[in-house]
């Protein structure tokens, strides 16, 4: 509504000369030049590349493709090489059962995980929620703190607590819980636990912070009107934490699917995941075209939930107002 | 039309043909998207005027207030201070200061740095500034605040301090948007005498936001009541109370009852007005409100009598029921409904511990006033 | 009336936590390990830590993880807040849609997919890998994630306290310096550590990027990681963890201070 600080410099000045108001407008508008141009072409121009290099053929140079859809040759060119253009690697994809089983195993080793995830997460946003007053900032300070360190170390740190001679299964072989070590590492419950462990930051914060703002006394109406405790819970307060709930279930859901440290070093050379066969593809099989075509298809997948979880955001922004 | 007190009957400039406005609003036209905030607005501003803006939200007068700072532009029109067009000149080269609704202190420097900001910016040499800080600080009390930070006062403090900012500069205006806004109820009478003191003692222009109407009846030489962007009614504030110019204004400004009609006969100032229930009443100074005309004739609760009979020689009485009545200690509110359904409310002064003629509920009551004790509205 | 903190609610902030904070606890006492095996404990030593700083490759990746770090977060927090102010002050420009589009999605896009599309850029426009391809990707990255640290702390800002600095003669940029700059100054220091954080912790991006002569610190211990646990990795992981846990700690010491001061200052206010 108001023009303010930097957008001022835009308008009239009745005392500034023509050249130093149009310097000025420039310098403004530097705002939005500088960081527009730099994520053009470090975001957006990079995903042409992607896109262009998987519709290329492999080949044995480097780098390892033939390049297409070039201008050298003028507009002429151009079209011709349109016609020359591969889907090769996309039928390579749909050809091969690996690639369609390894985004199936993505999106379903993230679901589980998400649904693990919000069953861990829940309980203990609420019990922070319910946390007296003083104490909650503490308790958020030592949510943020693991995202902090290290995620690599975090996941590393589960491999000597989850393999066979390792501490879980000393603990309950001393214990006498069980007689033979539990074969966890290098399955898909060691994935299940690394990646609940990894993002359980990203799904306790949407949560607490829709759990926190709700007025209890909605709790006490609720009762007030004949609802027990459990039922109140809900028929109230899960109602309200939806918002909560999506976007958690999102931050979860998305770096998931595309995950590749923790299938590498928890789920074992068994495991398909789709970031892991995209990163064995560019790195092992130096194929760069089929690499392109798989990250491409990835980022279509997760589309829709990208969008569920803006739209999620967004009315979760136009509440707070 | 009889002259109205006020409390400087001396100051009027705008009785004054001869006199300049300092400050005029020419035709002015705001709009925002398709939201027309100010409509085609005219207003004169005198020298050394305490100007109130009165108005609900909505009603334009913060936009008229920011135009004038010059963080909003007109879409047309255009606004003159002292002779001279504002247009295109950016906030920080007018010669007006602003007192922000929100103070807008600068949390990150003390209390002198804020009030010597303004004056850092003017270049002004920093021995000159201190001691003008110190003259401000002075002036509003805070000398022993100089080195805390905004978050270290109370809201009376930080008030003190806006306020101390932007007069620092000597401007020749001062725009104070909601300046007691923030304010618990008793600071703000205080706070209204202390700013009534200094508009005088500077000679400033006081142009004020507000929609407290109490408090743009103290503190204003003249009101302008704002409504969706256009001017009701620009006037002394006895003269809005007594004389408004419209129903809006008459209702926007304290209780009033209406009595709606049509004007059956006129006869020099006096005109016999027949209500929709067919009863009738004498009101004087009719203006130029013709035979025929619809009306309303306002009168101010405190213009009516209640009592249990008819009074004698009474022009204008009417019988009703005691519907509700409020004992204030100081006054009572009766409110009476009369056989037409209307409810008229009376308030009696009790300048005696008891009355000889009480009144409860349900009881009958005759209401009466003069046919001067009101006026004739039109619009 | 507040709610009341229920047994069930306590148990499961306690399991919850520790939950987050055993197996990083685990990955500090067995770096004090003296057998070489990283599960059985053999006696306290510190010897790891000592081979550790003997450890050249490590040392060297240390370094240049630390130089990425310090120059991709300050770049990034210049761009960052740059394109926070375009975002929360120009309310129409053209492509708008996209520029926001192109803030936000680095934030959920998969890493795999951000290196990949990053290192054929770079293999494109004939740069070779390495320290600049790397700083170059931290940049792009983790600039997104200070613009959402900024842009949530100017959309709170009071816009009133820029207008006063006009109306009190500042001229716009005077004004961003003198006013807006230092309120908001919090928030950018929280992003510039984040932005560091993030890019000390990168390994899929810096795979991709990064070149010969380039190894980050999570590279190599990634690649070692893979060959096996060793009391070694759990010394420098520990290192690391110590260095970011006292980062935070003490910054959240030094506002927890400053607010219990502001609370009593203003309480002291009230009074008087």
């Amino acid at each position: 509504m108001t023009d303010a600080a930097l957008s001022v410099s835009a308008a009239p000045d009745a005392r500034s000369s023509l050249p130093v108001r149009a310097l000025r407008a420039v310098a403004s508008r530097l705002v939005i030049i500088v960081p527009y141009a730099w994520l053009l072409v470090f975001f957006l121009i990079p995903f042409v590349i992607v896109f262009k290099i998987s519709l290329s053929q492999t080949a044995i140079a480097m780098p390892p493709y033939t390049p297409v859809l070039g201008f050298g040759e003028g507009i002429g060119g151009f079209w011709s090489q349109l016609k020359e253009l591969s889907f090769e690697n996309y039928l390579w994809l749909t050809d091969d059962p690996l690639y369609f089983n390894a985004y199936l195993s993505s999106v379903w080793i993230a679901g589980i995980s998400t649904i693990l995830a919000l069953a861990v997460g829940y309980p203990i946003a609420y019990g922070m929620a319910r946390a007296p007053t003083a104490l909650r900032p503490t308790l958020l300070m030592l949510v943020i703190l693991p995202f902090w360190t290290s995620f690599l170390i975090r996941v590393y740190a589960w491999i000597g607590i989850l393999k066979p001679e390792g501490l879980l299964n000393q603990l309950l072989l001393s214990t006498g819980i069980i007689h033979q070590p539990l074969v966890i590492l290098n399955t898909h419950t060691a994935i299940f636990i690394g990646i609940v462990y990894s993002y359980l930051p990203f799904m306790i914060l949407p949560l607490y912070s829709s759990l926190e703002k709700m007025d209890y006394s909605l709790i006490e109406a609720a009762q007030d009107l004949g609802c027990p405790p459990t039922s109140a819970f809900w028929k109230i307060t899960f109602p309200l934490s939806l918002p909560g709930v999506i976007a958690g279930c999102m931050l979860v859901f998305i770096p998931a699917v595309g995950e590749f440290v923790i299938p590498d070093l928890l789920g074992g050379s068994q495991t398909l995941m789709i970031g892991r066969t995209l990163w064995n593809e560019f790195f092992a099989n130096r194929d760069w075209p089929v690499s392109s075509a798989v990250a491409v298809i990835l980022l279509l997948l997760l589309i829709v939930p990208i969008m569920i979880f803006q739209s999620a955001q967004a009315r979760a922004q136009e509440q707070s107002k | 039309m009889k002259s109205l007190g006020s409390i400087r009957r001396s100051f009027a400039p705008w009785n004054d043909p001869s006199a300049k406005p300092y400050i005029s609003f020419e035709n002015v036209t705001k709009v925002f998207g398709d939201f027309t905030a100010v409509d085609n607005l005219s207003l004169a501003i005198y020298e050394k005027e305490f100007f109130a803006l009165l108005g609900g939200s909505g009603s334009g007068k913060s936009t008229l207030l920011r135009m004038l700072a010059g963080f909003d532009n007109p879409t047309s029109g255009r606004i003159m201070l002292d002779g001279q067009d504002l247009r295109g000149i950016p906030p920080y080269r007018r010669p007006l200061n602003m007192m922000f609704q929100s103070y807008a202190l600068f949390p990150h420097m003390t209390v002198e740095a804020n009030v010597g900001f303004g004056l850092k910016q003017e270049g002004m040499p920093k021995a000159d500034i201190d001691a003008r800080v110190a003259e401000m600080l002075k002036l509003v009390k805070l000398e022993q605040f100089a080195k805390r930070k905004p978050h270290q006062l109370s809201g009376g403090q930080r008030q003190r301090v806006a306020l101390a900012r932007s007069v620092a500069k000597r401007p020749k205006v001062l725009l104070l948007d909601e300046p007691l806004g923030a304010l618990d109820k008793k600071l703000r009478e205080e706070t209204q005498f202390e700013l009534m003191d200094l508009q005088q003692s500077l000679g400033l222009t006081f142009v004020v936001v507000t929609h407290d109407q109490e408090e743009a009846m103290t503190m204003a030489d003249r009101i302008a009541i704002l409504d969706k962007g256009q001017l009701m009614q620009v006037a002394t504030p006895a003269e809005i109370y007594e004389a408004p110019a419209s129903r809006f204004v008459a209702n926007f400004v304290g209780n009033v009852n209406m009595f709606e009609g049509t004007v059956a006969s006129r006869d020099a100032g006096i005109a016999r007005v027949t209500g929709a229930s067919g009863a009738e009443i004498v009101v004087d100074n009719a203006g130029d409100a013709a035979a025929g005309n619809a009306i309303a004739f306002a009168v101010r609760p405190e213009k009516i009598k209640v009592s249990s009979k008819r009074p004698e020689g009474a022009v204008n009485a009417m019988e009703g029921e005691v519907y509700d009545l409020a004992y204030l200690g100081d006054m009572t509110v009766y409110r009476v409904r009369l056989a037409d359904g209307q409810v008229i409310q009376a308030s009696a002064l009790n300048s005696s511990r008891a009355s000889d003629d009480p009144l409860t509920w349900h009881d009958r009551a005759w209401i009466s006033f003069q046919p001067d004790a009101g006026i004739v509205l039109t619009r | 009336m507040n709610p009341t903190w229920s047994r069930f609610n306590i148990t499961s902030v306690v399991l919850g936590f520790a939950f987050l904070y055993l197996p990083i606890v685990l990955l500090i006492i067995f770096s004090f390990n003296e057998s070489k095996l990283v599960t059985v404990w053999g006696g306290f030593s510190t010897k790891w830590y000592g081979s550790l700083f003997r450890n050249q490759g490590l040392m060297d990746a240390a370094w240049v993880t630390l130089r990425v770090g310090v120059i991709s977060a300050s770049v990034a927090t210049v761009f960052g807040t740059l394109a926070a102010l375009a975002l929360t002050r120009y309310t129409r420009f053209r492509g708008r849609v996209l520029f926001s589009g192109m803030v936000f999605a680095p934030l959920v896009m998969p890493e795999v997919i951000t290196g990949l599309s990053l290192l054929l850029l770079f293999v494109a426009v004939g740069l070779d890998r390495g320290f600049l391809t790397v700083t170059l990707a931290h940049i792009t990255f983790t600039m997104c994630f200070v613009a959402v640290v900024v842009q949530a702390r100017l959309m709170s800002f009071d816009r009133s306290l820029e207008e006063a600095a006009m109306d009190l003669g500042a001229p716009p940029v005077k004004t961003f310096f003198q006013v807006t700059l230092p309120v908001i100054a919090p928030a950018i220091v929280s992003g510039w550590m984040l932005a560091f954080t993030l890019s000390l912790d990168d390994l899929v991006i810096a795979s991709f990027a990064s070149g010969p002569g380039a190894t980050t610190l999570p590279m190599k211990i990634y690649s070692q990681v893979r060959l096996g646990v060793t009391p070694e990795i759990n010394a420098a992981c520990t290192l690391m963890i110590a260095v970011v846990a006292v980062g935070v700690i003490a910054a959240s010491i030094v506002n927890k201070r400053r607010e219990f001061q502001r609370q009593r200052d203003e309480q002291a206010a009230q009074r008087g």
